[in-house]
């Protein structure tokens, strides 16, 4: 036998152990930056947690391109909605005088706010896409109220690191880590193109975040929870999405 | 690097005197262990691309041109298919289930290996001489006579000559460069221009192509050419003899001298 095998089998060894422990040392990094979502686990954790990380460093200032007001869609496609229940009926009849914003969780100040008070707040407006993950997107301008404003506003706790967001729907609720949340782009929309945002596209409150695909910009918003944890939420894998079968990060 | 290069004689071993004398485990590879094994990842990932990119597309089997469209816009064409979404009027009675979750996991997923798998290829094609050595057209080949020879050969489904196993002839190095250095670089890119965040720090990849649409029809188009070129492509194994072309990428070892006497 020549020393030829043997040679190789330290080779091989050693190069596993360096790939295993570099391994190791790269989730530990990520872990401890923010870079692995709240679904990695899984067959598609590999290439979720790749996204994510990648993403994360490379967009996390980036602004979503804005639009001309001569490139916004002439008409907003109000995307299907199944049939919205009682509690939004009722605050729909009373031309939504009565719906309210609550916010808790990792904050300084816990508030409810109505959406006189939110329209109160410095309105912003954005040129952006909404693209859904089904392929179509429209151009819109939305008007809102930035949520790191908001965040401002209750004081959040420097461990932050999530704010789950809930729609009216029980069904329907998302989670956002703080570089979307703060972003300058990411509003709580109450106004589309010039008027009142439509039911139909997720009015009188939607989170609007253009640097993610549609379904992160959950309509009919009525509860905000900051977290530095996603664990305790449903099934813990961050949002109701994932559950869904579909990704908890929607950057692509 | 070098166990994966071609042709290694063991030490000691005595050279033989003639090409039939070498036994096969020493033969000359047809194809190094990197072509061999980043041939059959990207079998897989493509395969995986193809299945999940169909599902995708049948929740909006239409297509635009620009930054905006949804089913209030005029398409710039349309897929005469079912969709899995009631929003889009297909014409067809019925919805297709939903299949988009996972499909939409696996085809990132897919993306990221076989983007890695063709990095490495690529590098190392370069660095080992493989693109200059194999898939470079030799200047004497660049001719309209070895062109439409070689498109005839191809046409009459001739089986190769014994040499021809042994290298590319020409319509099959200009066809791997296109889908090398053309196909898989546009659809890679058309793909990341479809991405809200990636194009927030990259703004250019999506406004040259004319729009956020634009890329998603350039994908499927681009998909489209990639198909075509993996049918053509089985159908030509078939044709130079599937058993010995499938020996060769996945052992190394080129056919046998003796097969079909």
């Amino acid at each position: 036998m020549t020393d030829l095998p043997r040679r190789q089998l330290i080779l091989f060894g050693l190069a596993a152990t360096a790939g295993v422990s570099g391994l190791g040392v790269a989730a530990r990094i990520a872990q401890k930056y923010g870079l692995i979502p709240p679904d990695h686990g899984g067959i598609y954790g590999l290439g979720e947690t790749l996204t994510y990380a990648s993403q994360r460093l490379l967009t996390r200032h980036s602004l979503a391109r804005e639009f001309s007001r001569s490139q916004i869609s002439k008409r907003p496609l109000a995307n299907e909605i199944p049939p919205l229940n009682e509690a939004f009926q009722r605050l729909q009849a009373g031309g939504f005088a009565d719906w309210r914003l609550s916010l808790n969780g990792m904050v300084d100040r816990p508030a409810s706010f109505s959406l006189a008070q939110l329209k109160s707040y410095p309105s912003r407006s954005q040129i952006t896409q909404l693209q859904c993950e089904e392929g179509w997107s429209y151009i819109a301008e939305w008007i809102g109220v930035p949520l790191s404003y908001v965040l401002d506003v209750v004081g959040i706790h420097p461990q932050a690191r999530y704010v789950v967001y809930f729609s009216i729907d029980p069904e329907w609720w998302e989670s956002i880590d703080m570089a979307d949340a703060l972003h300058p782009q990411t509003f709580l929309a109450y106004g589309m193109n010039g008027g009142e945002l439509p039911v139909g596209n997720g009015g009188p409150l939607r989170m609007r975040l253009p640097r993610q695909l549609g379904y992160k910009s959950v309509k009919f918003i009525t509860h905000l929870t900051v977290t530095d944890n996603l664990k305790g939420f449903g099934k813990g894998l961050g949002s109701a999405s994932p559950e869904g079968g579909y990704a908890w990060y929607a950057g692509i | 690097m070098a166990t994966l290069g071609s042709a290694q004689v063991p030490m000691g071993a005595s050279l033989p005197s003639s090409a039939s004398a070498v036994p096969a485990r020493t033969a000359p590879s047809r194809h190094s262990a990197l072509v061999r094994v980043t041939h059959w990842i990207t079998t897989l990932c493509f395969l995986a691309l193809l299945v999940t990119g169909a599902e995708i597309l049948i929740s909006h089997p239409r297509f635009y041109w620009g930054e905006a469209g949804n089913v209030l816009t005029t398409p710039l064409f349309k897929l005469p298919i079912p969709s899995s979404r009631a929003l889009v009027p297909t014409g067809y009675g019925y919805v297709l289930p939903d299949q988009n979750g996972w499909s939409r996991y696996l085809h990132f997923q897919a993306a990221w290996v076989v983007v890695s798998t063709g990095l490495l290829y690529a590098i190392s094609g370069f660095f080992t001489g493989h693109f200059r050595k194999n898939l470079l057209p030799r200047k004497a080949d660049l001719s309209w006579l070895t062109f439409s020879s070689s498109i005839a050969k191809h046409l009459r489904f001739e089986q190769p000559s014994e040499a021809e196993a042994w290298s590319y002839n020409l319509l099959q190095q200009l066809s791997y460069l296109f889908v090398i250095f053309v196909l898989f670089p546009l659809i890679i890119w058309t793909g990341l221009a479809m991405s809200p965040a990636f194009v927030s720090a990259f703004p250019a990849t999506v406004t040259v192509l004319g729009g956020q649409q634009s890329a998603r029809t350039i994908h499927f188009l681009v998909s489209l050419a990639l198909l075509l070129f993996l049918l053509i492509h089985v159908v030509m194994v078939c044709v130079a003899g599937f058993r010995s072309r499938m020996e060769a990428m996945i052992t190394g070892r080129a056919g046998k001298r003796r097969e079909r006497t």
